[in-house]
């Protein structure tokens, strides 16, 4: 791991997310409609608005200036860490994903964490297990779990973990309680995806030379999969952490707005249906930056789990060496 | 039912917030039972709750913890007073007027005494004394004045109220209780307007913060009985009882301070979940229940109290510009085809009702028009016949190679509003016509109502004066009808916003409901209902004159 290797990566990072915003802004800015009028009859206030008044206020939000002028104004802003004010609430950009990523993030940790036990547990369980039956049903049961919505899941244990049985609140923060179902509803579909990945990638690393060595050498079952295989096998999931990621914050706006949980995917949701544009422009700046500090921190975290990639630092292309087949 | 986009105006909106909340609130339900789990909505303590209010005496004490659909954008009612957002900042502040739900009189409040002048041009109201606004400020005549002053140069940012004010002049300090408002023409609607929560009264203070701090409740300080404790982020809102109130509204049963000590507003953006957590006891009350959830409500034991929402009913206006719609003969046909009961009965509850004119039946001044609107589909298709659409082979009448296919408009987002459309799409398929439903996007929506690019407009307009009707189809504001200006409905509405005696005014207002029925102007669907429900300890919980709830006399039993 070189410091120019790093000064790259995070170069990576600062383009991409500098091309999201750019690209949302052209998006955004583009789209038929006009957030003014959008506003004023949500607000009940198109009726009786003098073209006058909503000139001004569209002046007020910057929306009549020239678009390359607004352009480098809000870029010049967003450097500064102002993403402008919702429209529909006078909020700051800021302020609104500051206070509502907390939730976010508990929801989403929680839920990967859960995601992964249930995901790692059942390819380890289907792999270790010496009955075939057993081993085909864990290895059917991510595919069932991937194709549940979300949304039903959710519904379906609302109904019955809160409303029948009352042992958990319907929505809301209230501390650990009120966290357990909609993080269950999260994970569901990841540690699915964790399960099916994982288990192939198991399947592939016991039929692999050193294995067998290993167990020429007298290591036993248990051992051989939890020392041996388990660790070489999770690299790709580690490659996959991106995706989990982004499929945790897209799940947020289902599980978010059925368990009543305030955060990022409420807020966003509810700004694409407003077209409340700072809002939404903030929220994929937001995701950008997630992405890229996710990618980064895989970036750098995979030579230290695998020596190979350590002593062949390589930029771009060659950092997914270890994904290629294994011809030493 | 979803109104965000109700073109012209607000905010009878059943419900706001994310695209996820369409995700089939009915869902739970119909997968309980296909799981075999038997009556999903069953509740332990059924039949709780429903006792009158009149059993036992009130007690004070007790938050109440109420779901709503959506987090309020603002909380400050000048700034925002769609339905969602009154339904809390209503309790922050205090009126200079009320209105009777019961008779739709206009009552003291902060004002003691009010004055109309012949003309409609001069408001003198005299303050009652000792009322203050939660910062300590007195509830005075400068007071008033910099209230009205701030809305109207704010304009655009208080829509909805600066709208009250058109043709603002001025306000008069009289003397530290007497404030004159005088307009430049005559408002005749200004007097309900100052009942509203849009007009609702915030201290000097308050307005002299920029809108967006009001509108996140930072320095909102109102004359309400209830004051802003918290607002968490986009969850919760909790309020809690000011104990020095002592100028309730005399609509109100008790005075004093309000016995809860505070309400507690949890967001819950589903309907389905908000009936659960009622029905569960996770919640009090609830304001909003889809048509849908209605059922299980009531099965749970709960108690749903509901008025229909004055204002306009959620009708059809025709674009009487464009070709298909000028022929007066085409839309009475349309209006004759429309079986406004069967729609009510198949997709909505008994809180609704079919229209009966274009006002709703609990609008002040509404005249019953349920003889105009009757369906009579051979009447519908005897005046097309006589005006020359005939049916062609698919059933579909044409004349001169012209299909009869209107295009109707409706925001695409609102599921609810497409039930009903596709019902009346089909009821007129039996007369020949060929509605084309076009739900459009928000974004499209408001640029094409305000350019006129529909044959049909669906939207329906809350507000508990005839006036209303001004707004949506006088010339010289949205003329959604696309009439020609010094048309006799025109005049009519002019005449009524000058006319002071309420009974000229009525007459005035009547006769321009029966133009806009009878012309077909537009097609009046049905009434919307605004509805709170409640279980277990909660009584007295009630609507005001807007319809919305009102929690000063409500209290909570052992």
């Amino acid at each position: 791991m070189t410091v120019r290797h790093l000064l790259l990566r995070l170069l990576h990072a600062v383009v991409t997310v500098w091309a999201t915003f750019t690209l949302s802004f052209a998006l955004l800015y583009l789209l038929p409609g006009d957030p003014v009028a959008i506003m004023l009859s949500g607000q009940g206030g198109v009726a009786n608005t003098t073209p006058e008044q909503v000139r001004q206020l569209r002046a007020a939000y910057g929306f009549e200036r020239p678009l390359p002028e607004q352009y480098a104004d809000r870029l010049w802003a967003a450097l500064h860490g102002d993403l402008g004010r919702s429209v529909g609430s006078g909020d700051t950009v800021v302020h609104t994903f500051a206070t509502a990523l907390p939730q976010t993030l508990a929801l989403a940790g929680v839920g990967l964490a859960l995601a992964v036990l249930l995901g790692v547990g059942t390819a380890l369980a289907a792999v270790a297990t010496r009955s075939r039956r057993l081993s085909r049903l864990l290895l059917s049961a991510p595919s069932l779990g991937v194709s549940f919505p979300q949304f039903v899941v959710g519904l379906v244990l609302l109904e019955v973990v809160s409303f029948r049985w009352k042992l958990l609140p319907a929505f809301g923060h209230t501390g650990g309680s009120g966290l357990v179902l909609p993080a269950i509803t999260l994970a569901i579909p990841t540690a699915s995806v964790i399960a099916q990945v994982f288990a192939r990638s198991l399947a592939d690393v016991l039929l692999s030379p050193y294995v067998a060595t290993a167990r020429a050498k007298g290591a036993g079952r248990a051992r051989v999969l939890l020392l041996h295989a388990t660790r070489n096998a999770a690299l790709p999931l580690l490659s996959l952490l991106g995706l989990i990621i982004g499929s945790l914050l897209a799940g947020s706006v289902v599980v978010e707005t059925v368990f009543s949980r305030d955060g990022f995917g409420r807020i966003t949701a509810a700004a694409v249906e407003a077209q409340d544009i700072p809002v939404v422009q903030g929220a994929v700046v937001v995701s950008a930056l997630v992405f890229a500090a996710v990618s980064l921190a895989v970036d750098l975290v995979t030579p230290l789990l695998d020596p190979r990639l350590a002593e062949r630092p390589a930029t771009g292309r060659g950092s997914r060496g270890w994904l290629r087949p294994q011809s030493a | 039912m979803f109104r965000q986009s109700s073109p012209p105006v607000p905010a009878r909106r059943r419900h706001v917030g994310g695209p996820g909340r369409r995700i089939l609130p009915g869902m739970a339900v119909v997968l309980c039972l296909g799981l075999g789990l038997a009556a999903c909505s069953s509740s332990d303590d059924g039949g709780g709750g429903t006792a009158a209010p009149g059993l036992g005496a009130a007690r004070g004490g007790g938050t109440l913890t109420v779901a709503v659909a959506s987090k309020p954008l603002c909380l400050d009612p000048q700034n925002n007073s769609s339905n969602g957002n009154t339904a809390i900042s209503r309790q922050l502040v205090s009126s200079l007027t009320d209105q009777d739900p019961a008779t739709g009189k206009i009552v003291p409040w902060l004002a003691s005494k009010f004055e109309v002048g012949a003309s409609a041009t001069e408001f003198t109201f005299t303050l009652r004394p000792g009322a203050t606004f939660s910062d300590g400020a007195p509830v005075d005549a400068a007071a008033v004045r910099a209230n009205f002053d701030t809305i109207v140069r704010l304009g655009a940012v208080d829509a909805v109220a600066a709208s009250y004010l058109t043709s603002y002049q001025g306000t008069t300090v009289v003397d530290s209780h007497t404030a004159k408002v005088t307009f430049s023409r005559p408002n005749a609607q200004f007097l309900q307007a100052t009942s509203t929560a849009a007009l609702g009264l915030l201290s000097p203070a308050s307005l002299a913060l920029a809108p967006e701090e009001r509108c996140q409740g930072r320095g909102l300080a109102g004359a309400g009985p209830f004051v802003l404790k918290e607002a968490v982020q986009g969850t919760e809102i909790r309020l809690t009882r000011r104990a020095d109130y002592a100028w309730g509204s005399p609509v109100w049963k008790h005075q004093g301070a309000a016995y809860l000590d505070g309400i507690d507003y949890k967001v819950v953006p589903e309907s389905g979940v908000r009936v659960g957590s009622l029905l569960s006891g996770q919640v009090d009350t609830v304001i909003g229940v889809d048509a849908r959830d209605e059922r299980r409500l009531a099965a749970g034991g709960a108690t749903e109290l509901s008025r229909p929402v004055p204002g306009i009913t959620y009708n059809l206006t025709a674009n009487t510009e464009r070709p298909l719609l000028a022929d007066a003969s085409v839309r009475k046909a349309l209006t004759k085809g429309i079986d406004r009961a069967t729609i009510v009965r198949t997709l909505l509850s008994d809180h609704y009702r079919p229209a009966t004119s274009i006002l709703t039946s609990s609008t002040p001044a509404y005249t019953d028009l349920s003889a105009d609107l009757a369906h009579d589909p051979a009447g519908a298709r005897a005046l097309l016949d006589a005006a020359g659409w005939r049916p062609g082979g698919d059933g579909i009448r044409t004349r001169d190679g012209v299909r009869l296919a209107p295009t109707l408009i409706y925001p695409g987002v609102d599921t609810a509003s497409r039930n009903v459309l596709q019902l009346v799409q089909s009821q007129l398929r039996e007369i020949g016509v060929d509605v084309q439903l076009s739900g459009l996007p928000l974004n499209q929506l408001a640029p094409d109502q305000d350019a006129g690019r529909y044959d049909l407009l669906w939207f329906g307009l809350t507000r508990a004066d005839p006036d209303v009707l001004s707004t949506v189809f006088a010339t010289t504001t949205k003329n959604r009808a696309h009439l020609p200006a010094g048309n006799p409905l025109d005049t009519l509405l002019a005449k009524q916003s000058e006319t002071l005696d309420a009974a000229e005014r009525a007459a005035l207002v009547g006769q321009a409901q029966r133009q806009i029925v009878q012309e077909a102007y537009s097609l009046p669907v049905y009434e919307q209902a605004q509805s709170v429900a409640f279980a277990g300890r909660v009584q007295a919980v009630a609507l005001d004159g807007s319809a919305q709830p009102a929690f000063f006399d409500a209290w909570l039993a052992n």
